[in-house]
């Protein structure tokens, strides 16, 4: 499968796939609008970590032996057979936050808006998700898997 | 004591329809323009620190931010310009030397504009470069005045050295210290996939930049940065630097505080303590002792390595060219008035030197007269921005051209010229960890690369039209160019005819 892949060295720390990452999950999908009446509601399921001149955005790593689909009790988190993202069923989500317990990357968030999980779909429907796309510094990049 | 004589350059306007409080500008602007204020939740911009690099406007993902030069006019004054009286202001308020970057910005006239090129009509046949072979082929070193041969024929002259370049343009010296690293490293990278060289400046020869050296000309400036007999032996050429066009006459100096452990590693002095180069090399008074120096680095090099020098275009730039090549350089660069640099004194940058339509005119005149044009390449240097430029001054008589200001802009540069401040928000100019990752070294090397590439095809297009296949064939040829808006001293000098004639 496609895998993002995070270069640390080349992330400048701007936050502009968070912008983006919030409006691809917006309602409206347009940013002036999004930002204006969801900025509160809906999260961007990417995350900068920043340290001094350091910085790296992260979101779900997809793992090939994902511990929040084990964690999972409901059977909400799962891998799209297609695509192989590790995916969040939020009508069978109920909130138990054990995906969140389990993530060793610490990239699945309370979501805003019900009591579901928030977390990187990949952008479903696009061939690149946003965050690789708006990236001014090639430091997110889709790469195919080295396994395979 | 508040500056209050001194006015903003530039004025940042946001537009509160657009902006998306995403603090994206905040994060970018090294010179904290903008301002997240938490309780408001709202960015505020402070004009009076903007540069005007657009860094923050080309970031903004919703085309918030807007910036302008400030419109506060003085009474009208032909001779107490604004930026005259500014500069007043500022000196009188700090009563130092007045300090820049990049190149001359000054309304001299640029010679290039006014040559214009010539193509085949009816007569003479163009070329359709896409069709058919066209030669940018270009060597640069010592050529034999004639060829000899053995009884049986069998060619006898050996050539000296040579650079081979697939693209008549190079990178031309920008030292580790003025760039950034990334920069540096890009423009060995793109040199080197393209088939040309850069230039290290004074800044020595990085030990990552290493495997590039076959595609890098090492300088030896009068600092001595870097040198040592392998920095000599790993480079293609080694160019001795007398002068260059932004501030002939004039040394550099790197501040301590940019001396990292790196650069104190490649420059070979110690951490922390300023690089100072002086103004003269404290052995080279006379030509005789530049002869020294050339074949000092000829023989530890074992003569393998074209050696040049490179001299600021100033006036008598045709004897000093002269006494350069009789000296014994291979080729001889010539950085005109308009060159670029880090960091200047602004009164020397605007003022000193000639311009390199001149200085090449007269140069490849007199190395003609004399005989001995074959003995040294030339390189032209001094804002060359276009392949229409780069193809001018090869008619003109060079060899090849080095662009400096030309490759930074492709890499971002917006000429805002504060490399001087280290502050460099397109990560170029500086040396500050947070702003170097900005210019990703595979991004500013594929930039770099199309952009020579789009010169070499631009200037196959040009040589077609004029029916040339081979760029040998245009070198020289002042007949393919003609002057407009010119004296007839001028074009006396430039060595062309009027258009028309």
């Amino acid at each position: 499968m496609k895998r993002i892949r995070i270069y640390e060295e080349h992330c400048i720390g701007c936050g502009l796939c968070e912008v983006h990452c919030l409006v691809q999950h917006s309602r409206s999908r347009k940013i002036i609008r999004a930002f204006r009446e969801e900025r509160d509601t809906v999260l961007p399921r990417v995350q900068v970590e920043r340290d001094g001149y350091l910085s790296f955005a992260l979101q779900c790593r997809h793992c090939d032996d994902a511990l929040c689909i084990e964690a999972c009790m409901t059977g909400a988190m799962y891998r799209d057979p297609e695509t192989g993202a590790v995916l969040c069923d939020t009508d069978r989500c109920v909130g138990c936050w054990m995906c969140i317990m389990a993530c060793p990357a610490g990239a699945i968030q309370r979501g805003t808006e019900g009591k579901v999980a928030s977390k990187c779909d990949l952008c479903i429907g696009q061939d690149v998700p946003v965050c690789v796309i708006n990236c001014p510094n090639e430091a997110i990049v889709l790469e195919d898997d080295d396994d395979e | 004591m508040p500056e209050w004589l001194t006015q903003p350059d530039f004025l940042v306007e946001r537009d509160p329809e657009r902006c998306i409080q995403c603090e994206v500008c905040v994060r970018q602007c090294a010179n904290e323009v903008h301002e997240f204020d938490a309780e408001l939740r709202e960015v505020f911009s402070d004009s009076a620190a903007c540069v005007g690099c657009h860094r923050c406007a080309s970031l903004c993902p919703t085309d918030a931010i807007s910036i302008r030069e400030v419109e506060l006019e003085f009474r009208t004054n032909a001779n107490w310009s604004p930026q005259v009286i500014r500069n007043i202001y500022r000196q009188a308020e700090q009563g130092g030397v007045l300090l820049t970057g990049m190149g001359n910005p000054e309304g001299l006239p640029i010679y290039w504009d006014r040559m214009l090129l010539n193509a085949s009509q009816v007569t003479n046949p163009s070329i359709d470069p896409l069709r058919e072979p066209m030669e940018l082929f270009t060597q640069l070193g010592k050529k034999p005045a004639r060829l000899e041969f053995a009884e049986d024929g069998a060619l006898q002259t050996q050539i000296g050295p040579q650079l081979e370049l697939k693209v008549p343009v190079m990178f031309s010296a920008m030292s580790y210290g003025s760039i950034s690293y990334n920069a540096s490293e890009a423009l060995a990278r793109a040199a080197h996939e393209v088939g040309t060289y850069a230039n290290t400046g004074e800044g020595g020869l990085h030990e990552h930049i290493k495997p590039y050296a076959d595609n890098m000309i090492v300088q030896v400036a009068s600092g001595r940065f870097g040198v040592d007999v392998d920095y000599l032996n790993a480079a293609a050429a080694i160019e001795i630097k007398i002068g260059q066009g932004a501030k002939p006459g004039i040394g550099g100096h790197l501040p301590g505080e940019k001396v990292s452990a790196d650069i104190s590693a490649t420059r070979m002095i110690p951490e922390g303590t300023d690089a100072i180069s002086p103004a003269p090399h404290h052995d080279i008074y006379s030509i005789e002792d530049l002869r020294q120096l050339i074949y000092a680095i000829k023989e530890a090099t074992r003569y393998t390595k074209p050696v040049g020098v490179k001299i600021a275009a100033v006036h008598h730039i045709a004897a000093i060219a002269s006494g350069a090549v009789r000296a014994g350089a291979d080729f001889v660069a010539i950085d005109g008035y308009r060159g670029g640099t880090g960091a200047a004194p602004t009164m020397i940058r605007n003022n000193v030197g000639i311009p390199i339509e001149f200085a090449l005119a007269a140069v490849d005149a007199r190395l003609r007269e004399e005989g001995i044009r074959h003995d040294a390449s030339l390189i032209v240097a001094g804002s060359f921005r276009c392949a229409a430029d780069v193809v001018k001054a090869i008619a003109l008589g060079a060899d090849a051209c080095y662009i400096g200001t030309a490759a930074l802009v492709a890499m971002g540069c917006h000429l805002c010229q504060k490399c001087y401040t280290g502050k460099c928000n397109w990560g170029i100019a500086t040396q500050d960890p947070y702003l170097t990752r900005r210019l990703n070294t595979n991004i500013a090397t594929r930039r770099l690369t199309n952009l020579l590439q789009s010169w070499g095809h631009e200037i196959q297009e040009i040589m077609g039209g004029m029916g040339i296949n081979a760029i040998e064939s245009l070198r020289g040829n002042r007949d393919h160019l003609r002057g407009v808006n010119l004296s007839d001293r001028e074009l006396q000098v430039l060595g062309i005819q009027m258009a028309g004639e």
